[in-house]
């Protein structure tokens, strides 16, 4: 039995003293927004839970590609270890931005291209880990996920593009500035270090989180070749 | 080249032959596209006032209903009484499968369409019979039905597969049925063609993307 590798277990330290930095600059360094007040905080760690799902869900793509052109078990691993982790990123997201948008739109939905397209994405991972589960053969599963995958991730962009020529509400806090009204702000110096620091944090966090569920992931094959072993010698 | 079209040919008429001896699968689209379309006019109240704005969705939500059921029907049949494995055995090219059943799929949901569509136009006093608006029903039936074959040919392969295919076909299929309800209404409400444009270039976009791609896997969806 490997043991865990030292770099996971600094990766492991790294990531909690990150995420708690994040937590403290939030809390306590970043200014109060003038006209939202408080409820802006949560700008910080809702950019960055989206990210690390965006992240993610792009990485299972590409696991996908590269499985279908190689065919290792590895990459079915990453695959499905990226989206099941960013669908947990992906709602907190969602969540973070509802608890945002109540004072702010004055409603926790609206049907705006961002959130619909976010609920969607949702949708289509949740489909994925149904596929997943309806499939039991090993290899057929990595393949059929690889393609479902792969599919998801083209049309996300074209949900998006769809949606959003209806209309849309959703500030865009990073290189427009005619979002005001709509709740959007510019960030002064602080908010800055705080919102990239944040962004930091959350992709370290992802990359621990990754690397341990395609260690657990590996771990479980494993477990599954000696038992079918130990069957066969058994009989 | 001629070959590869003929092949494609024969797998659309083997479909074409089996369905004309049965009729199961037609006849079921069919009562079930105008069952929706009842339970529509119930559930929204169409009345004049509402038609002209929710007609649209109404007719679109029929399509993919009666779509998923097809499409469903098209490889289960072919799984389970063996009739895949004959077809990968044919000496041809696996996208020749792929085009076929898709082209098959299409064409079963036109004819459903072509026969919905003067019902709905009887019922609901719209003129249909625009060649712009036939246009949109045929390139939203076509990324429908390129994205629906391949995800069935999955589909039949899962222990779960009875409940399948609607979860993972509907979300992806999400622009096509945006655009083509948005075209639609363009057609319906008489706006100029330059205000709605958009969404037809969507639709072919959709259809490009996702025939391209489904063509490149479905060797990896089949069983080897």
């Amino acid at each position: 039995m490997r043991s865990k590798p030292r770099l996971l277990i600094a990766l492991d330290i790294l990531s909690a003293v990150m995420i708690l930095t994040a937590a403290g600059l939030v809390f306590f360094y970043a200014p109060v927004e003038k006209l939202m007040g408080a409820v802006q905080k949560v700008f910080y760690f809702h950019v960055a839970t989206a990210w690390v799902g965006m992240l993610g869900f792009s990485a299972a793509a590409l696991a996908g590609v590269f499985y279908l052109r190689e065919g290792k078990e590895r990459w079915d691993i990453v695959g499905v270890s990226a989206v099941e982790i960013s669908l947990v990123f992906f709602l907190a997201a969602i969540v973070l931005g509802s608890i945002w948008a109540r004072p702010i739109w004055n409603t926790w939905w609206t049907w705006d291209p961002r959130l619909t397209t976010a609920a969607i994405v949702e949708l289509i991972y949740g489909a994925y880990m149904l596929l997943r589960s309806g499939v039991d053969d090993p290899d057929r599963r990595a393949r059929f996920s690889a393609v479902y995958a792969l599919f998801g991730f083209i049309s996300v962009p074209l949900t998006f593009i769809s949606i959003r020529l209806l209309r849309t509400i959703h500030p865009v806090v990073i290189g427009s500035a005619e979002a005001a009204s709509q709740g959007g702000f510019n960030m002064d110096a602080s908010m800055q270090i705080t919102f990239f620091f944040s962004l930091a944090a959350f992709s370290i966090f992802f990359a621990d989180l990754l690397w341990h569920r395609i260690r657990l992931g590996e771990l479980n094959s494993a477990v599954e070749t000696l038992r079918v072993e130990t069957n066969q010698e058994g009989i | 080249m001629r070959s590869y079209f003929k092949a494609v040919g024969a797998v659309i008429w083997k479909d074409f032959r089996a369905e004309w001896r049965s009729r199961e699968n037609l006849s079921a689209m069919l009562v079930f596209a105008l069952l929706v379309i009842l339970i529509f006019n119930f559930a929204l109240e169409l009345d004049l006032d509402t038609r002209a704005s929710l007609s649209a969705g109404v007719l679109w939500t029929t399509f993919i209903f009666a779509g998923t059921i097809g499409l469903n029907r098209s490889l289960a049949v072919e799984k389970d009484r063996g009739c895949l494995d004959g077809l990968l055995l044919a000496p041809v090219d696996r996208s020749v499968i792929y085009f076929g059943k898709a082209v098959g799929n299409l064409l079963f949901m036109v004819v459903v369409e072509a026969i919905v569509l003067p019902v709905f136009s009887f019922l609901y006093g719209f003129n249909v019979f625009q060649p712009g608006f036939l246009g949109v029903v045929i390139l939203g039936s076509i990324g429908y039905t390129a994205v629906g074959t391949l995800l069935s040919t999955m589909v039949v392969q899962a222990r779960t597969r009875d409940i399948l295919l609607p979860i993972l076909l509907f979300p992806l299929t999400l622009p096509v049925v945006i655009a083509a309800v948005k075209a639609s209404q363009g057609f319906f409400q008489n706006t100029p063609l330059a205000e709605f444009s958009v969404w037809i270039n969507i639709l072919v976009a959709y259809d490009l993307v996702f025939i391209a791609v489904a063509m490149m896997v479905f060797d990896y969806v089949l069983e080897d």
